[in-house]
């Protein structure tokens, strides 16, 4: 759109493994929200590998600093007060990486995700990973690399399992339109495959609004 | 983020004899610009950042006049080598708007055709008659396209009209502490300073110049109105607090209070530096400023025109031009799908704090300029 030509920072040259996926996700030339966008690496390597435009949208000061540094178009604002000021469908995709459970309200966020964009990729660590749930049996709050926070200064305030979740998206009828589970090294291993409310850290879902089918 | 100043500058006064055609449907046969400009335009011509100013700015920017000059530019904080805005890497051009009243033509320079002031018979402006005189200068100068376009408040109307109106032109418009359009309560805050120096009995009609008076009253009145709503409630508070100059009250209206005295001296030395006239037209060509409503009522379909990327800046303490009034320009930008970044600065002092070095106001401008230089080099 612009005719001046936008040289683009290099991405670093290694994509966090979930972010690197997502971006597997994502069709050249689509449409983006990434909330939470952080440094903005996501968007940064979208717009140089797939021709991706976007925005982000981000809290913290030193991350929306670092995006402006890295030509990203972010925008500050605090996810909890919603996404009033975009439009139904206005976007290809609506990602939101690590930052569900740190929301007042996950299941309103995922709903207003859904109305702004055409599909919705959300991750989030699974709490009902083994580490987590040894340190449970134990008798104490766990501290795992992907919840690396004590209970006392986590942001972490709706944490969920992969049952929880898909529970939920059944419950709210949100189509699971693709899903990845995550090990410990951020990688789809045999166990969280199998077994994934044990085995995956994190998880990936992509998902779609169930538009209404009319029967004639 | 320390940065040097400019130095000593030197304004430089240009004429332009072209007809300049008004929105209000008349013409300026010709008028002159008060204009600093820093650093160095490269060969490419494509390093040149304009800076617009507020309702009571004007061309000196940054910089000192000479050497024991104690009062710098009104924005040299941000402007000069090493500072956000870089002179070792931008050209930056800094003018006196016209119907200003620091030199360029205006209510207090002379009518040739009656041979004395033009006080109210200078037509009033619009921020478009505005970016049309800018153009002009920066033909003057032979830059295509300015690589940013920056101004806070009333200059980042002036930076929302130059994409819209010269897409071509600017490359990145830098919309600090603004609006889409003033709200009900600023033009009402207008109208009442308008009227202060209206109803001022040595306003004359705006032809005071020929009475050897000024409305100062009037004009101090207004200055002072203007201030309460360029602070935080908290600010002024932290300021002035409810604090008596003398130890008891003395039950008369002379200065009492903290607050009165900076009030009073504000408006004061407003008096002694600024035009009435001059006053009265730069609110309201605020007024008028309404980029949707040149556009069948539609902020998106206005802004569809542009083709510059967009830094929309607020500050967290501002009530005169809130966040969420840059939020609207935002959201209308995205809506037509312009690169836009927003940043919402936690700040203090309120509307004034788009002047103050806060460092990640600074740090973002920096970030943000850094990359447009690359672009130039």
């Amino acid at each position: 759109m612009t005719p001046f030509p936008v040289p683009h920072p290099p991405s670093p040259a290694s994509l966090r493994p979930d972010l690197a996926l997502i971006a597997e996700w994502i069709e050249p030339g689509q449409r983006l929200l990434d909330l939470g966008c952080g440094d903005g690496a996501l968007l940064a390597h979208l717009a140089q590998h797939k021709q991706v435009r976007g925005y982000g949208l981000e809290i913290d000061a030193e991350n929306v600093a670092a995006c402006i540094a890295r030509g990203v178009n972010v925008i500050q604002a605090d996810l909890d007060e919603g996404l009033s000021d975009f439009g139904d469908a206005a976007f290809d995709v609506v990602v939101m990486t690590q930052a569900l459970q740190a929301l007042q309200r996950p299941d309103e966020a995922v709903e207003e995700m859904l109305r702004v964009g055409k599909t919705v990729i959300v991750t989030f660590p699974n709490f009902g990973h083994w580490r987590v749930r040894s340190a449970l049996l134990r008798g104490a709050m766990p501290v795992t690399p992907s919840l690396p926070e004590q209970w006392f200064n986590t942001p972490n305030i709706h944490l969920c399992t992969v049952k929880d979740f898909e529970a939920l998206c059944r419950q709210r009828h949100w189509k699971i339109t693709d899903k990845a589970l995550l090990n410990h090294a951020r990688e789809g291993g045999w166990m969280s495959r199998a077994f994934p409310n044990l085995f995956a850290e994190v998880a990936l879902f992509e998902l779609q609004p169930m538009r209404p089918t009319f029967a004639l | 983020m320390e940065g040097r100043s400019v130095g000593v500058v030197t304004p430089e006064k240009i004429s332009f004899e072209a007809p300049l055609a008004l929105d209000c449907g008349r013409t300026l046969p010709r008028y002159e610009l008060m204009v600093e400009t820093y650093g160095t335009l490269n060969a490419a011509r494509s390093n040149a950042v304009l800076i617009c100013h507020a309702l009571s700015g004007d061309h000196h920017v940054a910089g000192i006049y000479s050497s024991d000059d104690k009062k710098p530019g009104w924005w040299d904080n941000c402007i000069g080598p090493g500072k956000p805005i870089d002179t070792t890497r931008f050209f930056v051009v800094a003018l006196n708007n016209l119907g200003g009243c620091k030199g360029s033509t205006g209510p207090n320079t002379i009518n040739p055709e009656t041979g004395k002031p033009w006080g109210p018979d200078f037509p009033l402006l619009t921020v478009s008659d505005w970016v049309r005189s800018q153009a002009a200068l920066a033909d003057h100068f032979g830059i295509a396209a300015w690589a940013a376009v920056v101004g806070g408040s009333l200059g980042g109307m002036q930076v929302q009209a130059w994409a819209i109106e010269y897409p071509a032109r600017i490359r990145h418009a830098l919309i600090i502490a603004s609006a889409p359009e003033l709200s009900a309560q600023n033009i009402a805050f207008n109208e009442i300073a308008r009227q202060a120096i209206l109803s001022d009995p040595e306003f004359h009609g705006g032809h005071f110049y020929e009475h050897g008076v000024v409305p100062s009253r009037g004009l101090k009145l207004a200055r002072m109105l203007g201030h309460i709503t360029y602070l935080s409630d908290a600010a002024m508070r932290a300021k002035f607090g409810a604090e008596l100059k003398a130890a008891t009250p003395s039950f008369n209206f002379d200065v009492e209070f903290e607050v009165e005295s900076y009030l009073r001296h504000q408006g004061q030395s407003f008096v002694d530096r600024f035009d009435a006239n001059t006053y009265l037209l730069m609110t309201k060509a605020l007024d008028y400023f309404d980029p949707a409503r040149d556009n069948g009522g539609d902020l998106v379909q206005a802004y569809a025109k542009a083709t510059a990327q967009f830094l929309v800046i607020a500050f967290s303490s501002d009530w005169r031009f809130s966040p969420a009034r840059s939020r609207e320009i935002v959201q209308a930008l995205v809506a037509a799908g312009k690169d836009v970044s927003y940043v919402e600065i936690e700040s203090e002092l309120g509307h004034d704090d788009f002047l103050m070095p806060i460092p990640q106001y600074h740090r973002v401008l920096k970030n943000y300029l850094d990359r447009v230089a690359g672009e130039t080099a």
